[in-house]
């Protein structure tokens, strides 16, 4: 692993990141397939793996898992609890516990975590280039792991995501995690065992009143955090990323994952936040697909196979970037009172305060923030934010440029950039396009959306679902990069909408964005004026806008950072607003079709549910019976 | 034995010159002039705990010894503690810090003329030597101790010290202090570790100690009834000894009774060893003599228990000095028993042990006393065995030790022992001992004979003169305690450790601390824990203020964790700003209350509490 990922290492500037988080720096990448591919797999596979444990435990055999938790005095007391309410015998649902416990817990064993490095080595080496891992990271993470129980939390784009963290915490010899998957993926017979015997444990994906079904999934996973077993591994977002925007977090396991940490069973929880960054992502046009309606392929395992297919293409490069540790303990210092807990019976399941809940889902917030900091964006995404504000095409001079001053944009907002070293902009920009040639195409000098070809004979119809994907395609890359440029974002278009230069006007339309984008970008929660002056500080810096006095003026340079803001949020505004009179007639097909709106994005069902939230949340629209 | 856990062999202190007896010496003197100083620094130290000729120190050879005739330890060398004691603080004997030779500067008494001159005719003993003033203003937190080493002036001290000898003398020195506006403090045994004497140092009236040591006496022992009615100055160790002499005991022996007295107990809410057989303080008492701003307050009868109203002993057992002085107490006692065996058991580790403890207190089987020490005092009991004049001795603890260790497995680095005491007839103590071995073995416990446990018992006194050996090197420590429910233990005791290991990081300490737990009291519902804290502060520029930030996170820690503010030592001004979290501001309310109606002129000043 001698190759360091050069471009990576890059000095960026992150003034806005220091101001929310001073400890933030960023590391170098090192590639770990680069020893992959001079060296024997199969001795990789198996090789000695004897990682270090938390505070020394000797790690608990799956059985031995299983009786601690039933005997544990939390489900005892559901049991009976349960066993009062529905009359059955505390056998009965013991038993039942004991089914549910079956059902869901991991078989973690080395064998089959050998045969998926062996298997995966294979796969990594034809799929990607680079899988490129911060050293460092790991390190602090090797550290972590020995002091505190961790929870390691990965952005979640890919069902890649969890096999490769599998991967690279066996590559360096970390302690392997036990991860929170849905069930769906039992449903793949063999590859369901499989993901069960490399740390997986499955959990239903509602379960809403089952006190049972809760008690026995809270407790499974509380019993490994406790005592250290290995480091619990979940997806803050509760699912893929279609979008590639990070999804508003869940709190369910976040908030039993730090209950130990408030009830003083452990003395600190460690959150680690880890940015999984593809270059390309194996599932995106099948992604677009089902944005647009076509339903979700069943997790199966002949689909497995026949996704063999991607196998032959080129997904360019992974960045994994482990975070700094959070710590809970630091986190919650003088947010919650842990002496609340002090008058209730530890074991007796307890809706959380509001103190805690609130606490929770500002951790949430905080983390897949931090996730999002550290993603690594590729000079294509900036490409493709270019390309969606022109879908007409551009000349690639002209998206050459725009790319370029685009760069120095991002890098002023801390975008973590991985633009390659030394080499001509042409280059990057001809390399990018060649990566993703299955999206844009160069034809005379233009550069354009490729629209998926034609089987045959095309309907209208077919034409412009085709012409859907091909955006919502490139609009997943976009989306990559909304969270360096969002908060000036939105003040740009709220200076564009306040048609007044005072200050708290132009506050005040930002605030409704702010408010109304809540549910489609990460804003967390009650930041409104802080994310005001980040995105005044921003803008000032990098001389597109003035502030005299109680004014906010553009300058006469800030004229190209801020309609490219205004074009970047466009879609999302005409998807708003179009969806509100279309609530009810369901034309915004119709709508597209005749040509009367020309934005695609507004037929992702990501859109229309994030937006029918906001207006639910902002009152607009209310559910009525019917 | 079977197994020689070499805990350190002390006996208990001689009891032929006790405090008292030198004090009452003092009293003879006294009435010759009225301005004697009464001379406790003359037998105790004025800088450090217990008797004067009593201290640990590193001699020439580097090795350490205990001095003085006192104790069976005293006169012999600990080889193997210097070895613990450079290796758990990373200290070298070569790095003394000895404390400043001489006393602290003390700033002049503001004497209150008006009321020196009432007192003077009353003929009650009073002085304002500045030696005498300064050992009552403080107790024995480090910060104090500290203070008198480095040779720093203390803010405030009191400006004169009185000598009542009876509760009449006391009702006088009250009323004057309410006629001429004067601040009392009362003084007891000066073993205070909450700051409880420390003189406010924005007092501006004449602050006056009240030292109850000449209030020492026995004043009748009823038989019927088995209650004996005791002058509330009288130290711990005399009250014993002299009920001894007629066959009976209060059974009361908090691990600082050497030197505590009686009113302090009752103030601070004390609790003894074996309160599992006599009960703590407030068991004890039956009746209780307090004078206060307002009057003298009692009941009218010694029925054993009342309904009437909230019980008034109440309001005084903790009181801390803030409402007034009790001057005599009506106390239980007990016919010393006829058999007493010491025993101990020894666990593969903590969790073990606690395990059975609780085990022992569910089916209500605690001897009159059951504690558990953690695996770091278990190796300090090691640290200070006394030379071993036998070969055949260590050949023997060698075997011990092999069996323990390799035969049953048990990890050195993991075992803790809990030491027990059995009290009452022959037969019942022989089957209840066997009674709790059974419930031991259960938990894995291995019986580890008698010698341990005494041993054991007095590890404490040990614990307290060390203290002053480790400040002669670099080394600060202290010790505090709280009470909390047994599903709590384990993680409050993990996590309070965990966090003074993080404190200290974070503030600079360059060593690692030493941080040890025991469980020494077992109630039906929870367990007291007592926490031992030390680390070598060389490289810090304010050790002391470092030190009571780590203490201060600690006791966070201990309440966030389901801990009690305190369960014996109280609250004085060390713990002050927990109260109204600890008992709602309702309740600190109540409790002003009753302050301001007994003591309206804050006359019992010395601001605990509240």
């Amino acid at each position: 692993m001698s190759t360091v990922c050069a471009s990576c290492l890059n000095i960026l500037v992150f003034v806005t990141l220091q101001q929310r988080d001073p400890m933030l720096k960023r590391d170098g990448f090192e590639d770990i397939l680069e020893e992959r591919r001079n060296s024997s797999d199969l001795k990789y596979a198996l090789r000695c793996y004897a990682p270090v444990l938390y505070k020394g435990v000797t790690p608990c055999k799956a059985n031995m898992l299983k009786n601690i938790v039933l005997q544990s005095d939390q489900l005892r007391y559901v049991i009976n609890q349960v066993s009062q309410e529905s009359g059955e015998a505390p056998d009965i649902i013991q038993e039942e516990a004991s089914v549910i416990l079956e059902e869901m817990a991991h078989r973690l064993q080395i064998s089959t975590v050998r045969f998926f490095a062996f298997a995966l080595s294979k796969a990594f080496k034809t799929l990607f280039q680079h899988v490129c891992v911060n050293e460092e990271g790991i390190q602090r993470l090797q550290q972590a792991i020995q002091e505190h129980p961790v929870v390691l939390l990965p952005s979640h784009r890919s069902y890649m995501d969890f096999l490769l963290m599998s991967y690279i915490l066996y590559t360096y010899d970390l302690a392997l995690p036990v991860i929170a998957a849905g069930m769906d993926f039992m449903g793949m017979k063999f590859v369901g065992e499989m993901l069960r015997m490399s740390g997986a444990f499955f959990i239903r994906r509602s379960f809403g009143g089952d006190k049972l079904y809760w008690a026995v999934f809270s407790e499974y996973v509380k019993t490994m955090l406790r005592n250290g077993f290995a480091p619990i591994e979940f997806f803050l977002e509760g699912t893929r990323s279609r979008t590639c925007k990070s999804l508003t977090p869940k709190l369910g396991l976040l908030n039993i994952v730090i209950e130990p940490f408030f009830k003083g069973e452990v003395f600190d929880v460690n959150l680690v936040p880890i940015s999984i960054s593809y270059e390309r992502i194996l599932e995106e046009s099948l992604y677009a697909r089902e944005l647009l309606g076509v339903p979700k392929p069943k997790e199966s395992t002949s689909g497995l196979l026949k996704a063999r297919r991607i196998l032959s293409e080129d997904y360019g490069s992974i960045h994994v970037y482990f975070g700094q540790p959070v710590s809970v303990r630091s986190l919650a210092q003088g947010k919650v009172n842990r002496s609340t807990y002090n008058l209730f019976p530890r074991h007796i399941p307890r809706k959380p305060m509001e103190e805690t809940q609130s606490f929770v889902n500002d951790t949430a917030y905080r983390i897949v923030r931090l996730q999002e900091d550290n993603m690594v964006l590729k000079p294509w995404v900036l490409m493709a934010s270019l390309l969606l504000q022109n879908l007409e095409g551009m000349e690639l001079s002209v998206l050459t440029e725009q790319t370029v001053w685009l760069r120095g944009l991002a890098l002023s907002y801390a975008a973590f950039l991985d633009w390659p070293d030394h080499a001509p902009t042409a280059k990057v920009v001809s390399s990018s396009l060649a990566l993703h040639r299955g999206l844009a195409c160069v034809s005379g000098g233009r550069v354009s959306l490729v629209v998926g070809e034609p089987l045959g004979p095309v309907t209208p119809e077919e034409a412009l679902f085709n012409r859907a994907v091909s955006v919502l395609s490139c609009a997943s890359y976009r989306n990559q990069v909304l969270h360096v440029f969002l908060r000036p974002a939105m003040l740009a278009v709220a200076m564009h909408t306040a048609a007044s230069s005072k200050k708290n006007e132009v506050y005040n339309c930002f605030s409704f964005l702010w408010d109304m984008f809540s549910n489609d970008f990460i804003l967390c929660p009650g930041d409104t004026v802080q994310d005001f002056e980040e995105a005044c500080y921003l803008l000032v810096k990098t001389g597109a806008v003035q502030m005299p006095q109680q004014d906010i003026v553009m300058t006469d340079i800030g004229q190209p950072t801020l309609s490219f803001f205004n074009g970047l949020l466009e879609p999302f505004l005409q998807g708003y607003q179009m969806l509100l009179p279309t609530l009810r007639s369901e034309h915004s097909v119709l709508c597209v079709f005749t040509g009367n709106l020309r934005c695609y994005e507004v037929l992702s069902s990501d859109m229309q549910k994030n937006a029918l939230a906001a207006l639910l949340r902002m009152d607009a629209v209310r559910k009525v019976k019917v | 034995g079977l197994f020689h856990l070499s805990i350190v062999v002390l006996c208990p202190p001689l009891t032929s010159d006790s405090i008292s007896t030198v004090l009452a010496a003092a009293t003879i003197t006294m009435k010759l002039t009225s301005t004697v100083c009464f001379p406790r620094q003359e037998i105790m130290k004025w800088n450090g705990w217990g008797y004067s000729d009593s201290k640990f120190l590193f001699n020439k050879k580097g090795q350490a010894e205990f001095t003085g005739k006192r104790y069976r330890l005293s006169g012999m060398v600990l080889p193997s503690l210097q070895d613990w004691f450079e290796n758990t603080f990373g200290a070298s004997v070569n790095h003394k810090s000895p404390p400043a030779l001489n006393a602290s500067a003390v700033p002049p008494a503001s004497l209150n003329e008006a009321f020196v001159e009432d007192l003077k005719a009353t003929g009650i003993p009073f002085s304002h030597e500045a030696e005498d003033r300064v050992f009552r203003a403080h107790g024995h937190c480090l910060h104090e101790i500290f203070a008198l080493r480095e040779g720093k002036k203390f803010e405030r001290v009191p400006d004169m010290v009185v000598w009542p000898n009876c509760h009449s003398d006391v009702v006088k020195i009250v009323e004057l202090a309410c006629k001429h506006n004067v601040c009392l403090i009362p003084y007891g045994g000066g073993t205070s570790v909450t700051s409880a004497l420390e003189c406010p140092p924005e007092e501006t009236r004449c602050i006056v100690s009240l030292d109850t040591s000449q209030m020492n006496r026995i004043l009748w022992i009823d038989e019927k009834n088995l209650v004996a009615h005791v002058e509330a100055g009288i130290i711990g160790q005399d009250l014993e000894r002299l009920l001894n002499e007629s066959g009976y005991c209060t059974g009361h022996e908090p691990d600082s009774m050497e030197f505590s007295s009686l009113g302090g107990w009752v103030a601070t809410r004390a609790s003894g060893m074996k309160k599992n057989v006599y009960g703590n303080i407030e068991d004890l008492v039956i009746h209780i003599k307090v004078v206060t701003p307002r009057g003298v307050i009692e009941k009218s009868c010694q029925g054993p228990r009342m309904s009437t109203g909230p019980d008034i002993h109440h309001f005084i057992l903790g009181s801390e000095g803030t409402l007034g002085v009790v001057t005599e107490v009506t106390m239980k006692i007990r016919p010393i028993p006829e058999y007493q065996k010491y025993g101990s058991v020894v666990f593969p580790n903590f969790e073990a042990g606690v395990a059975c403890l609780r085990e022992v207190a569910k089916q209500r089987c605690a001897p009159a006393s059951i504690r558990l020490m953690d695996n770091e005092q278990f190796q300090f009991g090691h640290a200070l065995k006394p030379q071993v004049s036998s070969i055949f001795t260590n050949f023997v603890e060698g075997l011990k030790k092999f069996y323990i260790t390799k035969f049953k497995g048990f990890d050195p680095h993991q075992l803790v022992v809990a030491t027990l005491l059995f009290e009452g007839d022959r037969e019942r103590v022989l089957q209840h001992e066997k009674q709790v071995y059974d419930i031991a073995a259960t938990f894995g416990g291995l019986a580890a004979g008698e010698d341990n446990g005494q041993r054991g018992y007095i590890l404490t006194f040990v614990i307290a003169y060390l203290r002053d050996l480790g400040m002669d090197y670099y080394v600060v420590a202290e010790s505090f305690e709280t009470s909390v429910p047994w599903d709590r233990v384990l993680d409050l005791c993990r996590n309070v450790k965990e966090r003074i290991n993080r404190e200290c990081k974070e503030r600079g300490v360059q060593f690692q601390p030493l941080t040890s737990c025991r469980v020494t009291q077992t109630y039906d519902a929870g367990a007291c824990v007592y926490f031992y804290f030390a680390f070598n502060y060389r490289g810090l520029a304010d050790p002391v203020h470092t030190y009571e930030r780590v203490e201060h996170a600690a006791r966070e820690e201990i309440l966030a964790n389901g801990g009690s503010l305190s369960h014996h030592h109280g609250v004085g001004k060390l713990r002050k700003e927990w109260m109204k979290e600890s008992i709602s501001s309702l309740g600190v309310g109540m409790l002003q209350s009753v302050k301001d109606y007994v003591d309206p002129d804050n006359i019992f000043g010395n601001r605990n509490l509240l």
